[in-house]
């Protein structure tokens, strides 16, 4: 594709050499979990670490970790609290995109910096105003006050005002020497050239959210509206669990399923969306 | 005094824009900047739980967390733990960018690797962690051992704590960060290197005085989302050591969390939150300013 890159690889196959070291070594804490969890003894033992299977693998500690966790019920909270969070960030940061990108208003400059000034501030920093906050409004213990904080995303406002400039403004002219409203413009002509961003800015929601682990811990005390992650540590803490390795590696990959299917099957069309995005 | 002036000048300014912001706005309004103020009055009064009132106490509560060893001992621990994550994550994001640049099918495969980490969840990693740094049978002693290393008790040694939860930290961010680098080098145009490359300069060269300037605001943002996260992820100190052994790994929000959740001192909460926020601001502004000059924009 660059042909005039091929220089980068000068020595290539040692490059290539190199980074295939590099990668398994980065690699063997999740290889290492994958083998744990089809271990029949998974409770330590010299022998534990081995990256190397010298064992019948069993399903043991995937019975063990389902009987022991309400996944059904950890899966539904998370998949709402993930989708809740997206829909609502979706629509907000579509419109200020759109405002900050395509209309000139006094105070842009001024509003502008304030949301940069969030984009500095992550939510578990305000753990203990936020709580309060949740608290007057009435949502605490409730998964819409898990959701709540992250419903104006700076970052997303960003991305999607990056990836509105990146559109030729000739296309909504047309479009509204034709008639089109403002939000018809938006909708039909600059969203759907801005998949891309969208998409990436999805990408990142979606697995910030479904691992978040110190949010949904404080806001929810309601066992019935537990998230993946606490109920994992719930679980993982439990009696026998915390040396239980095989247990706890098939828990923690029962939470990453979801995503690494996504992932698996997206691939391409994930690292090009992130490339084409603006994400810089 | 309704001049026709007037209502001309107030046609001119649209609500339209304003009404767009106003979701986002709202939201930012009531979890970012009025929970600032909030946090900020909280740390002048003795507040003990959520829903005391207290009574006003001036600056009593910094002058507490400041001649506090457990504090200072937070704000020591997250300034190193801050250096020694974004520096190398950020740095080796930048390597498997720059190694995996060029679409090949093994490139793919490569990033893909690299990338996983991301996708488990910080809660996970730790667990799992927790058996990668057990002396003798975990999977750190077990391989050193082959090589001839003596075990270490990596978490339950002072000196070492930190420094594992930085490794976990690195393994788990670097890939993410590589996707920003590979999203950035699409941006460097070809004649430039090509230029470069004509007039001689060898890779390092090119590295340094085309791709490294060019890639300026990646290089901003990618380090203040990475010193963003030194500061909101705990999970992992919850999991794996409890701000322990002898406090080594208590960062600024496991302090908070704990004054604020086991301790129920809010006072102290909040104006631990304060001088959290106040070093994450001046921090990201000194990184942005920094970098941003040394960028070259194309025009």
């Amino acid at each position: 594709m660059r042909p005039e890159l091929k220089q980068w690889a000068a020595p290539g196959a040692l490059l290539a050499a190199t980074m295939c070291a590099v990668v398994f070594l980065w690699s063997t804490p999740f290889l290492w979990m994958l083998v744990a969890s089809f271990r029949p003894d998974s409770f330590g033992g010299l022998g534990m670490a081995s990256l190397f299977p010298d064992f019948v693998p069993t399903l043991k500690s995937y019975r063990y970790a389902i009987e022991d966790g309400d996944w059904p019920l950890w899966f539904l909270n998370s998949a709402i609290l993930v989708t809740g969070t997206l829909a609502v960030q979706l629509v907000t940061i579509s419109l200020a995109g759109y405002a900050f990108a395509r209309i000139s208003f006094p105070g842009k400059e001024a509003l502008f910096y304030l949301f940069l000034l969030q984009l500095m501030l992550a939510p578990p920093v305000l753990i203990v105003p936020n709580l309060t906050t949740l608290v007057h409004l009435g949502l605490y213990d409730t998964l819409i006050g898990v959701m709540a904080p992250y419903w104006g995303s700076a970052f997303g406002t960003f991305l999607m005002r990056q990836t509105f400039r990146t559109i030729p403004k000739d296309f909504e002219e047309a479009a509204i020497i034709d008639g089109a409203t403002w939000w018809q413009v938006l909708r039909h002509v600059l969203l759907p050239l801005s998949l891309p961003g969208l998409t990436a800015f999805s990408i990142v929601s979606v697995v910030y959210h479904w691992n978040e682990f110190l949010w949904p811990l404080m806001v929810i005390n309601d066992p019935d509206k537990m998230v993946l992650t606490v109920g994992l540590v719930s679980f993982a803490q439990g009696a026998e669990g915390a040396s239980d390795w095989g247990l706890i590696a098939a828990g923690t990959l029962f939470i990453m399923a979801p995503l690494f299917i996504a992932f698996t099957a997206f691939q391409r069309q994930f690292v090009n969306s992130f490339m084409s995005s603006g994400v810089k | 005094m309704d001049t026709p002036s007037a209502t001309k000048t107030f046609r001119k300014i649209r609500l339209q824009p304003y009404l767009l912001l106003l979701p986002a706005f709202l939201c930012l309004t009531t979890f970012t900047y009025w929970p600032m103020l909030q946090v900020f009055l909280a740390s002048l009064t003795n507040k003990k739980r959520v829903g005391d009132d207290g009574s006003f106490v001036g600056a009593e509560n910094y002058l507490t967390i400041f001649t506090e060893a457990d504090f200072l001992g937070a704000l020591w621990n997250n300034a190193f733990y801050a250096a020694g994550t974004v520096i190398p994550s950020v740095l080796l994001g930048f390597l498997f960018a720059l190694a995996l640049r060029e679409t090949t099918n093994l490139s793919a495969i490569l990033r893909s690797a690299l990338f996983f980490p991301t996708l488990v969840p910080l809660v996970g990693a730790a667990a799992i962690f927790i058996f990668v740094f057990m002396p003798d049978i975990g999977l750190l002693d077990y391989y050193l051992a082959k090589l001839g290393l003596s075990a270490t008790n990596w978490l339950g040694n002072p000196d070492l704590a930190l420094v594992s939860l930085m490794a976990l930290t690195t393994w788990k961010n670097a890939g993410y960060y590589m996707l920003f680098f590979l999203a950035g080098l699409q941006g460097v145009p070809q004649d430039a290197e090509e230029a470069a490359k004509i007039e001689g300069a060898n890779w390092l060269q090119r590295l340094y005085f085309v791709i490294v300037p060019m890639l300026g605001p990646t290089f901003a943002f990618v380090v203040v989302i990475a010193l963003i996260s030194a500061v909101s992820q705990v999970d992992h100190v919850i999991v794996m050591t409890e701000g322990g052994p002898n406090n080594a790994t208590n960062l600024l929000l496991y302090y908070i969390y704990q004054q604020a959740h086991e301790f129920y001192d809010l006072g102290k909460a909040t104006a631990a939150t304060v001088v959290t926020l106040a070093a994450l601001l001046t921090l990201s502004f000194l990184s942005l300013r920094t970098m941003e000059r040394k960028v070259h924009y194309e025009t």
